[in-house]
């Protein structure tokens, strides 16, 4: 089995990252009765005898002594890193894993790429390199953070370089939160652009998220919940909402909650690379199926169950429901549109007691309403995991390359554009060394290439969809 | 004689569980509807095929386990030890830590050659276990990335170390509405690849069998498990030995020895210019077919209908064309079965659509740069398309000929 590095870089990185490492505990504690470390636990955590100093304590058979996040926590800010390190999962973070440092990126894009992409250039390679040395086969790093602001959008992409140049043969997943339109950073758009230029360019796979869904979503469950609906009582150990170790109070702001879906959107992409079922899917498949042309790679996901939390026997007609579910806008962690849009690939990963004969009959009742690519009119992929969500009976993750995410990046740009016309701000960021003008210019066009070949391929939505004339054979 | 078995990837290793587990409870099924005598040499030939003995009396299975990654293997494994009765032989297996992504350019042109050696050997154990061998059973998806890829790569070294052995891969043909999104790339790979290695191509198709499932077993949650079993049934009752046709009374020496070559029409005939349109197609012409019955009354049966010559191509007699293998010994605790290995038109329309879907994907050169970047290059598409529908076109033309 493979192993995968987490990097959590700047203040939202990490605060997933955080939510992460708690549900991911909890998750492995449900399944791992036995305290027994196996494959499926190191593929995040590592064993370590903490009575060993220095390198030598990984242990990697037997009983479970400490485990240790495979991770690395980069923030150019001490606030968020200290109160993970001073909080509950204290011990589950490797002290000399961290970088960190005390003025901040100040929402500045060029500090974070530039400044303290050079000045943390060589500490960041060790640091990744000690995570790759403590792996026996690492197949994936998983990047989080945001693209507003100046460390998670400028530090997080200039680390994409790296590891492209030092890891080559590594996937490179990235989670990245899209500023919304009242964001209130102003320089967001500027941030945004000029990191989507290096999601293009050195990311395998996004995962672009965005504030405002993840919102919606906990208002509708904060709803449903306070409503007193019957059937909507949420269970007292479910992950979805509730999580023990993450950093701020609940109360206070709902960024909490909103952290935990992100963070139960990648412990279900990576279920069936960790757990058995009757029908596999590692991380690699998800590149090779879901990413046609090597730019178009950024995936639209939708999560259930979020909002009804189950029962334990669940007849046939709710299961469809979840499916269902999978396709509504509301459960989507990002807003698009895609059943009027295009689909290119869509992969649906199932965990729980779900069998083959659920996932045909649901894909055939569905299949009508979607509208896919001539050439990928069954573009399915599936996968079935035996181990449930802890508290669930079963749930569902559908990842989808569609070109709904095509305004979203429109809007992008056109927030940029009215930004940039003015030049609003720009001085801050071109009195940074090795920025000019001309990296703007640069990371818009890339962005505008990006946003034509999802045009090319949105016109062919309205063309029939015919067979081409095969290869004839002379006899 | 025996036969080794290979299974391959997920789809491999969990039909092969299934089918060691049919082949072993039906020999241990003590309700023969035979003599004790009938049962034992039943008993003991099918054995001597599939299983190797151990010194405390467990049965292993002559088979090589092989994944790039380690879950499907260790969950075999374990379900095989459990029942207590056979088992896997622990080194016959080999395992890496990373899969193959369902690419078939990573299964046959990374980890083919990578690991070449060490599984041609653990095979070459397995056949020295032999007092002789049969051939191989190679069991594959062609969907995914090892059992296709890596599957084509190890069929093609049995090709070039074992010539004279036969080798019949078991091949799955995926659901039409995807398991995988590149499955028709990988499957049209598999089979140019298999059409110039394998001898044999038992084929099996996903959604033939889920409807099997679905209206005759009228099982309401359909599983893999149910669907492999299923499976596993199929070849448990064409595998277990039968009587050869001299009558004598041992069972038939080479389970595998279903005569699979067609001598095509002498040379001396004029091509055909054209197809003629007036003369049908139908799914089930045939230029061999297989009978197995196995249990009661199967000297008296029936067998007019197989002979008829409407069912084969126009320049065969019935005669050469139609086999029928007996025993009396009942299969699987039915009282009687029966079985029907058929080299037909079945194929054709199944394969023209894979072709056609996974030719339309590759006009837009959608995913193509996940397989160049292993080494499978536009021109190796180019030339699996050619050879398919050059099969294909063979297929027709043989069929039409008068």
């Amino acid at each position: 089995m493979t192993q995968s590095v987490v990097v959590q870089v700047g203040q939202c990185g990490n605060q997933i990252g955080c939510c992460f490492w708690d549900l991911a505990l909890r998750e492995h504690a449900a399944v791992n009765q036995q305290g027994v470390y196996d494959e499926a636990i190191s593929s995040f955590f590592r064993n370590v005898d903490t009575r060993v100093v220095g390198d030598g304590g990984s242990i990697s058979k037997g009983k479970i002594c400490s485990l240790k996040a495979r991770a690395v926590l980069i923030d150019m800010e001490e606030g968020v890193v200290n109160e993970i390190l001073q909080g509950p999962l204290r011990d589950v973070f490797d002290s000399k894993q961290l970088i960190t440092d005390i003025s901040g990126s100040g929402n500045n894009w060029a500090v974070g790429h530039k400044v303290f992409g050079s000045l943390y250039q060589e500490q960041i390679l060790e640091k990744l390199r000690k995570s790759a040395e403590h792996c026996d086969c690492l197949q994936c790093f998983f990047i989080i953070h945001s693209m507003g602001g100046g460390t998670g959008s400028g530090l997080g992409t200039f680390l994409l370089k790296v590891l492209e140049d030092e890891f080559p043969e590594v996937y490179r997943f990235v989670t990245s939160v899209y500023p919304s339109a009242e964001d209130d950073v102003i320089t967001s758009p500027y941030n945004s652009i000029l990191a989507m230029k290096e999601l293009n360019e050195h990311a395998d796979c996004v995962l672009p998220i965005d504030n405002q869904s993840l919102f919606d979503i906990i208002s509708k469950i904060d709803l449903m919940v306070n409503s007193g609906k019957l059937g909507t009582t949420i269970k007292a150990k479910s992950l979805v909402t509730s999580s023990a170790g993450a950093v701020k109070k609940r109360h206070q702001k709902p960024f909490d909650a909103m952290n935990n879906i992100v963070a139960n959107l990648l412990l279900n992409l990576t279920s069936s690379a960790r757990f058995e079922g009757s029908l596999n899917m590692d991380l690699n498949e998800i590149s090779m199926n879901l990413v046609p042309f090597p730019q178009l790679h950024y995936l639209v996901s939708s999560l259930t169950p979020l909002y009804t939390l189950a029962d334990v026997n669940i007849p046939t007609r709710r299961l469809d429901q979840m499916f269902s579910d999978a396709f509504s806008k509301d459960h989507q962690l990002i807003r698009a549109d895609p059943k009027h849009s295009l689909y290119l690939a869509c992969a649906l990963m199932v965990r729980g007691n779900v069998q083959v004969s659920d996932l045909r009959r649901n894909i055939e009742r569905l299949k009508p309403s979607l509208r896919f690519i001539s050439w990928n009119q069954e573009g399915w992929k599936t996968s079935l995991c035996s181990v449930p969500p802890v508290g669930h009976s079963h749930s569902l993750l559908a990842l989808a390359n569609n070109t709904c995410v095509k305004p979203t990046f429109m809007e992008l740009r056109d927030r940029f554009t009215r930004l940039y016309k003015k030049k609003a701000h720009l001085h801050h960021y071109l009195q940074i060394e090795g920025m000019e003008e001309s990296c703007f210019m640069e990371a818009v066009s890339s962005l505008s290439r990006l946003i034509e070949e999802y045009n090319q391929l949105d016109a062919t939505k309205c063309m029939p969809v015919e067979d081409l004339p095969r290869l004839s054979i002379a006899m | 004689m025996s036969v080794v078995t290979v299974q391959l990837g997920q789809c491999g290793n969990q039909i092969g569980f299934e089918v060691f587990d049919a082949l072993y409870s039906d020999s241990h099924c003590p309700q023969g509807l035979c003599s004790e005598r009938e049962n034992e040499a039943y008993q003991a030939s099918s054995k001597e095929r599939f299983f190797s003995e151990e010194e405390n009396g467990v049965s292993i299975a002559r088979a090589v386990l092989v994944d790039m990654e380690p879950k499907v293997i260790n969950q075999t494994l374990s379900k095989a030890a459990q029942s207590g009765q056979w088992k896997y032989a622990q080194h016959s297996c080999f395992c890496q830590k990373e899969g193959s992504g369902n690419n078939w350019a990573y299964g046959y042109s990374v980890h083919g050659p990578r690991h070449e050696e060490s599984i041609m050997n653990l095979i070459q154990k397995e056949v020295e276990k032999c007092d002789s061998l049969s051939g191989f059973f190679i069991i594959m998806s062609m969907a995914g990335g090892t059992g296709s890829g890596l599957g084509a790569f190890v069929t093609q070294n049995l090709q070039d170390q074992y010539s004279n052995s036969l080798k019949m891969n078991q091949i799955i043909w995926p659901y039409g509405t995807g398991e995988v999104i590149v499955q028709n790339y990988n499957s049209v790979l598999t089979l140019s690849h298999l059409y110039r290695s394998s001898d044999a191509l038992l084929v099996h198709e996903n959604d033939a069998i889920h409807k099997i499932c679905a209206k005759l077993m009228n099982i309401k949650q359909i599983s893999f498990s149910d669907i492999n079993q299923v499976l596993a049934h199929q070849l448990g009752s064409v595998f277990q030995p039968t009587y050869s046709v001299e009558g004598s009374c041992h069972y038939r020496r080479n389970p595998l020895g279903i005569n699979w070559q067609v001598r095509p029409p002498l040379p001396g005939l004029p091509t055909l210019g054209k197809v003629s349109l007036n003369r049908e197609l139908h799914f089930n012409t045939s230029i061999a077919n297989l009978v197995i019955l196995r249990g009661k009354d199967v000297h008296s049966a029936d067998l007019g209908g197989f002979k008829d010559p409407a069912l084969y191509t126009s320049w065969l007699e019935p005669i050469d064309a139609f086999n029928v293998w007996k025993t009396q010994r009942a299969f699987s605790k039915y009282e009687k079965s029966a079985a029907l290995v058929s080299n037909s038109q079945f194929l054709l329309k199944p394969l023209d659509t894979i072709v056609g879907k996974a030719w339309n994907m590759f006009a837009s050169k959608a995913y193509i740069h996940q397989y160049t970047k292993f080494g499978i290059e536009e021109e190796d598409f180019l030339d699996s398309f050619t050879l398919l529908e050059q099969a294909s076109e063979n297929w027709i033309s043989f069929s039409l000929r008068s």
